[in-house]
């Protein structure tokens, strides 16, 4: 069973939603990163998305592209990715991380080379941005061949008919977009969002993530109420942005940030919980 | 009437034949394609449905011809260069002037077919991107006429390269926005109209104003800028009783290259020439020329050659013309290069700015900086060739937009 499966299987015998933490690798240095992904598991966070920095983040709103500018200036490669997983590995074993990110520098290393890495320093999973299920074919045989779970977006404009064929290739589970607009946008509505929740679950028994808007305790419970799974992203990029140069204060905030979104999220879930049970 | 697109049976035609390209998924071999985020696909999806049906659509067809000749002025004049020819002594070198067009260059041909899309479509608001401003220029005009929202996107560095036609945008109603990201030129412009469309999704339409970006694009905006070549092809033959000998034109993202060759690919008498900005010279890294020394990748929903570091990551261009300062180039380029019908070359900065004040003090025509990158190709090609051989250059643009540029690198206070 993978890592994936496995968080989500031990998170729904509890009733709880999963906390999708995203930091972009090598930002706000590539000596943190490692250090940031630990701060984020020990304030509750049950999943990582590692992004991948690329230089034209053209689904990313300005917090995650400036984010991939401080990892770039420091020279972070793909290579120099997969080897924080790797180093994030001997200390933690159990939580799942999927790389996001676009598909000119994996193209680069070669998707073969890049599947056969990202097994080897144990990724659990792969998120491309800019490759719709369309142009997925040759990396999802290969990242599948390496036991790497292929994670697709869904978005509010995905047709009923895209919604199946998407999650028929999907593995671990399944992103959905909860807006129009780019990573770190306002404007979450989540009557709209439960609606589409329960179309895709029409299509998958697979976990349904829901990012794209999602910062602060009371936008991540009400998603929590709906979803498998919460995503923050900008929100943590803030911290990291705002505190780049005094390290223990840039991991104390990100620790308290997340770790006030998990409360607010697992008395979300309880108290879904205890409503369902009672109706 | 005018077709828009040539329609020839994909059956009966060889692979090599640009009229079947691109195929069902927008791929020119193994270029081209939809790599963008899910949030596009639909809308991209609805415009292809919407262009597939227009583009046969009468109605639609008589429209655009009109606006064609009575908004911009079409047919552009096919021009004979006597003096410039005279010099290098070589071919017979003749101009297509899309330097005449309403606006100044080729790029008002393909937005104001995008814009009669967008009409069609219900959009109220169209967003365009913009490096020279040329198409910005052209998208506010569309704007402008049919009474349409518009916001243009313009790299911060090239808003100071372009002043003048900042103002022409403001001037026509457009709401220009500064992109200060990454290198602040073309590349970021297109990441910048990007995010905006797919937060505005519902009411916008895009306006991309060269062969790139993902499928439908390059091959509609292939399609309303081979006018073009149609025209050219008719006046060379009216004029000299043949075909030219060879093709010559600028290529950043390559919509005026494109339009030119398009309906000559199967005139196998035909040579075609590419040129890319060569900045400094290729051997300096610093240009614009990803078909000369990039190599192939996925950038801006498609895949095609880019300019890119080992690691993948997009580099920072260089053209002393803002309008071929871009790291990819159209996919059908990128094909067209794989197969061998069109030949790819560059010229350096110097190159082009010593070939803008060539044609204008021996021909009297300014030309833009992007086209004086095909008069210095065409001028060499020339020399090496006989007298009673013909080159057609598209002179795409005019010059009156660079004369601060060219001023100011020689030193002079306007």
């Amino acid at each position: 069973m993978s890592r994936l499966q496995a968080t989500f299987e031990n998170l729904a015998k509890d009733g709880r939603t999963a906390l999708i933490a995203y930091v972009t690798a090598g930002d706000p240095h590539p000596d943190l990163t490692v250090q940031i992904l630990h701060t984020l598991v020990e304030a509750g966070c049950d999943v990582i998305e590692l992004g991948i920095p690329f230089s034209d983040p053209m689904a990313d709103g300005p917090v995650i592209q400036s984010a991939c500018e401080r990892a770039l200036a420091h020279g972070t490669s793909l290579k120099q990715v997969l080897n924080m997983v790797e180093e994030f590995r001997e200390q933690d074993t159990q939580t799942p991380i999927v790389l996001m990110g676009y598909q000119n520098p994996i193209e680069v290393m070669g998707m073969k080379k890049f599947a056969k890495q990202a097994q080897q320093k144990q990724v659990d999973g792969i998120l491309t941005v800019d490759m719709p299920i369309e142009q997925a074919e040759e990396a999802v045989n290969e990242y599948k061949k390496h036991e790497l779970d292929n994670i697709f977006l869904i978005a509010p404009t995905t047709s009923s008919e895209r919604i199946k064929h998407i999650c028929d290739h999907s593995s671990g589970f399944v992103y959905y977009v909860s807006l129009k607009g780019v990573t770190g946008a306002g404007n979450l509505d989540t009557v709209e969002v439960a609606k589409n929740i329960e179309e895709i679950k029409k299509s998958t028994t697979l976990p349904v993530g829901v990012g794209f808007g999602i910062k602060d305790p009371e936008s991540a419970s009400k998603v929590a109420a709906i979803a498998d799974a919460v995503v923050v992203g900008s929100a943590i990029i803030n911290e990291i942005e705002a505190h780049a140069s005094d390290n223990d204060k840039m991991l104390g905030n990100i620790k308290a940030l997340m770790s006030s979104i998990r409360l607010a999220m697992d008395n979300s879930s309880t108290n879904q919980q205890q409503n369902k049970e009672v109706a | 009437m005018t077709r828009i697109a040539n329609n020839i049976d994909p059956t009966t035609a060889d692979s090599r034949n640009s009229d079947v390209m691109p195929n069902a998924h927008g791929m020119f071999g193994e270029y081209g394609g939809r790599y963008v985020a899910e949030t596009l696909i639909e809308p991209l999806a609805e415009l292809e449905q919407a262009y597939s049906h227009y583009k046969d659509d009468p109605e639609f067809i008589a429209e655009f011809d009109t606006d064609l000749a009575h908004y911009v002025g079409r047919p552009s004049p096919l021009y004979h260069a006597q003096r410039l020819s005279q010099k290098y002594a070589g071919a017979q070198i003749y101009l297509k002037r899309e330097d005449l067009n309403h606006t100044g260059a080729h790029k008002i041909n393909n937005t104001i077919g995008q814009a009669l899309l967008a009409k069609r479509m219900g959009k109220p608001r169209i967003i365009a991107e913009t490096g020279a401003g040329q198409h910005g220029v052209a998208s506010a005009t569309v704007a402008a006429r049919l009474g349409l929202e518009c916001v243009v996107y313009m790299g911060e560095q090239d808003i100071h390269r372009q002043a003048p036609n900042v103002y022409r945008m403001k001037l026509l109603g457009a709401k220009v926005v500064p992109v200060t990201s990454g290198s602040k030129t073309l590349k970021d412009a297109l990441n910048e109209a990007l995010r905006d469309w797919v937060t505005n999704v519902d009411n916008t339409f895009y306006i991309i104003g060269t062969v790139a970006g993902p499928h439908p694009y390059p091959l509609l905006v292939r399609d309303f800028q081979s006018i073009i070549g149609r025209e050219a092809r008719e006046q060379m033959q009216q004029q000299t009783g043949s075909l030219p000998d060879a093709l010559v034109a600028c290529v950043g993202g390559g919509s005026n290259a494109i339009g030119l060759f398009h309906p000559f690919i199967n005139d196998e008498s035909v040579n075609m020439f590419g040129v890319e900005a060569g900045g400094y010279g290729l051997e300096t890294g610093k240009h614009s020329a990803p078909l000369n020394s990039g190599r192939p990748g996925v950038l801006h929903g498609n895949r095609t050659y880019l300019m890119e570091d080992d690691n993948g990551q997009i580099i920072e261009t260089h053209s002393i013309s803002a309008g071929l300062d871009y790291p990819g180039v159209g996919p059908e380029h990128a094909w067209l290069k794989d197969i061998g019908r069109v030949q790819y070359d560059s010229v350096t900065d110097d190159e082009a700015l010593a070939a803008f004040h060539e044609l204008t003090r021996v021909e009297g025509i300014i030309p833009a900086l992007e086209s004086s990158h095909a008069i210095a190709y065409a001028t060499k090609l020339a020399s090496t060739m006989s007298s009673d051989k013909k080159i057609l250059v598209n002179l795409s643009g005019r010059g009156d937009k660079d004369i601060n540029t060219v001023a100011e690198i020689e030193g002079i206070t306007i």
